[in-house]
């Protein structure tokens, strides 16, 4: 079998008294869907902060393209390519589109020999150039990003995360503001990403979306992973149950 | 037709600053001697210059979603340090001009400090930008006053020789000289010699663009903006935003402790209360300027169109011999005007970048 992309094992992170995650290993192919699932509280989000560098695992390991890493700041996973998505999209709505997907890495040439100056074709060239890879349309890149509808902002957010040659995209409810129909598009592009071999992780609550495009689902519950299971081979029932717990309260009557 | 309307009322909207500015002058214009006159409206430049150098530093902090409220006592702390400098210097038997200059330096790199400090506070500890500049808002007064000994201090003659200088002097069909005033002229002479452009509008005229410049051109003014746009995303974008933040109260500060050092070389006198009405007025040009206090936007192209408007209101209520403390309730009303604009019609103002 192929080198997982990202591996991380018996991670934890404790805040205070409260073990947030507890000992969670997990593993991601190129070119596949992972979703995380949890209840609100499951540590689902305290796991990704550590593969995207806001926080520093107190146990365990990072490993990324088979190599141990230790990310100090989100700055060094984006380094890495370990691209993160989350909720709020993290784009400057007072700026343009291609000013966003340029932001804090933006392209510049020399005025009059001497000064750097933002190189605003060439940021607009590039920008238009991964967007139609991607098959993403946007009006206008020169549109501010406050006029953008929520799926757009999704979509230059992921825009911005492949031209900088992500390697491991993770998204955090991607779906969760959207309309039905910029929903889909969300998915679709999350399908065409893992056509072009770049894996994803996905956080969400909507089993719809999971089962949509995912290839393997992982499920946390009270800082522990529960369950790992291959998305065609369960279905919505058992997730639920896995993500409730109910699973668990029903076993020892079982046994 | 109607579309060209609707652009209209758009553009209107977008710059009723303007508008509002071609309007003041238009009724100085018409109520008032002279107004527009070469040398009126050179007193116009001059009037500015002190809320202009103030509101540029401000409106990077606006556009980052801070505040700066210590601008107007740190411009006083400044001309406090520059003249106690300059006397200092010239007493350990500097040569005038030298004393000046180097007294002028040592207040601008003095002023770089209380920015230091405010951006430390703000970024690094996360003291709200309202509160950590209203300390140094005390802090400086009060520390200037010590400093002066709570009475001004008066600069060593000769000082005022260069902020009161022109860029051209004029005497029609005679006398042409750039920078240095001519001399040995007749009494007919001198009253019919035209200057043109006060040196210390020249100065503020030239730093204004540069910082325009910087602001719109250059990715520390992309930062700047990123910063009020969504501070979580320039932070996750790999920016480091306490150090820029730092960057930004300096460089208010900065324009501060040039504001103090100009005043010195124009008034010849050092005072700890020299600014303190100023902060006020910095803010309202930014604001009028088109920025908005939630972050995000503001340029300094908007600020200088805010300072014009309340230097035209002051020189034209002296043209009018209205009292002068009227324009507290003329500049206080205009900011609340321009608020609720920001306020009400949100998608107008400060659009373009």
């Amino acid at each position: 079998m192929a080198i997982p992309l990202l591996e991380v094992r018996h991670l934890t992170k404790r805040f205070g008294g409260l073990t947030a995650v507890d000992d969670v290993g997990l593993q991601v192919f190129p070119g596949e869907v992972v979703a995380l699932l949890g209840d609100n509280g499951a540590g689902k989000s305290t796991l990704i902060k550590m593969v995207s560098g806001v926080y520093q695992p107190d146990e365990g390991q990072i490993l990324f393209q088979g190599k141990e890493v230790r990310l100090a700041s989100p700055a060094g996973a984006l380094e890495l390519g370990i691209e993160t998505l989350y909720q709020d999209l993290a784009l400057a709505e007072n700026l343009d589109v291609f000013s966003n997907i340029f932001m804090g890495r933006e392209k510049t040439k020399r005025f009059l020999g001497l000064i750097p100056v933002l190189d605003h074709q060439t940021m607009y060239d590039e920008s238009k150039k991964v967007l139609d890879r991607l098959d993403i349309q946007i009006p206008s890149l020169r549109k501010l990003i406050k006029t953008l509808s929520g799926g757009q902002r999704q979509a230059v957010a992921i825009g911005r995360s492949i031209y900088w040659n992500a390697k491991l995209l993770i998204m955090d409810e991607p779906t969760a503001a959207l309309g039905v129909q910029e929903q889909r598009k969300v998915l679709d592009l999350v399908r065409l990403l893992r056509s072009q071999g770049i894996p994803v992780i996905i956080i969400s609550h909507q089993m719809y979306d999971v089962f949509a495009v995912s290839d393997r689902l992982v499920v946390m519950r009270r800082g522990k992973k529960v369950a790992e299971r291959i998305t065609k081979q369960t279905n919505t029932d058992e997730v639920v149950s896995l993500i409730t717990g109910a699973e668990e309260v029903w076993k020892p009557a079982a046994s | 037709m109607g579309r060209d309307a609707g652009g209209a009322a758009e553009w209107a909207g977008r710059n009723w600053a303007l508008l509002f500015l071609a309007l003041e002058i238009a009724t100085f214009t018409a109520f008032g001697t002279h107004f527009v006159s070469l040398e009126n409206l050179q007193n116009v430049l001059v009037a500015c210059t002190y809320v202009l150098l103030l509101g540029i530093g401000e409106t990077f902090v606006i556009i980052t979603g801070g505040i700066d409220l210590s601008v107007g006592f740190l411009m006083g702390f400044s001309t406090v340090i520059c003249a106690k400098a300059i006397v200092l210097l010239r007493g350990a038997a500097l040569p005038l001009p030298a004393a000046i200059v180097l007294g002028a330096a040592i207040c601008l790199a003095v002023g770089l400090l209380p920015g230091m400090v405010n951006g430390l506070l703000v970024a690094r500890l996360r003291v709200p930008p309202f509160l950590a500049t209203f300390g140094m808002y005390g802090f400086t007064y009060g520390l200037a006053e010590i400093i002066c000994d709570n009475t001004p201090i008066t600069a060593p003659e000769g000082t005022g020789y260069a902020g009161n200088e022109y860029l051209f002097y004029l005497v029609p069909g005679k006398v042409f000289s750039f920078l240095v005033r001519p001399q040995g002229l007749s009494e007919g002479d001198l009253r019919r010699m035209i200057t043109i452009l006060p040196i210390i509008a020249v100065i503020t005229f030239i730093v204004a663009p540069i910082f325009a410049f910087v602001l719109t051109r250059m990715r520390f003014g992309r930062h700047t903006y990123a910063i009020g746009g969504n501070m979580d995303a320039a932070i996750r974008a790999g920016i480091n935003v306490p150090r820029h933040l730092t960057y930004i109260y300096m460089i208010s500060s900065a324009c501060a402790a040039l504001a103090g050092a100009l005043f010195v070389l124009r008034y010849v006198t050092g005072t700890a209360d020299a600014g303190s009405s100023l902060m006020l007025d910095a803010v309202v040009a930014v604001v009028i300027g088109g920025a908005s206090l939630y972050g995000g936007r503001g340029t300094v192209k908007g600020t200088i169109v805010g300072a014009l408007i309340i230097a035209v209101l002051e020189t034209g209520m002296v043209n009018l011999e209205i009292p002068t403390f009227n324009r507290y309730i003329a500049i206080g009303g205009i900011l609340i005007f321009a608020v609720l604009v920001d306020q009400f019609f949100p998608d107008l103002v400060g659009r373009g970048k």
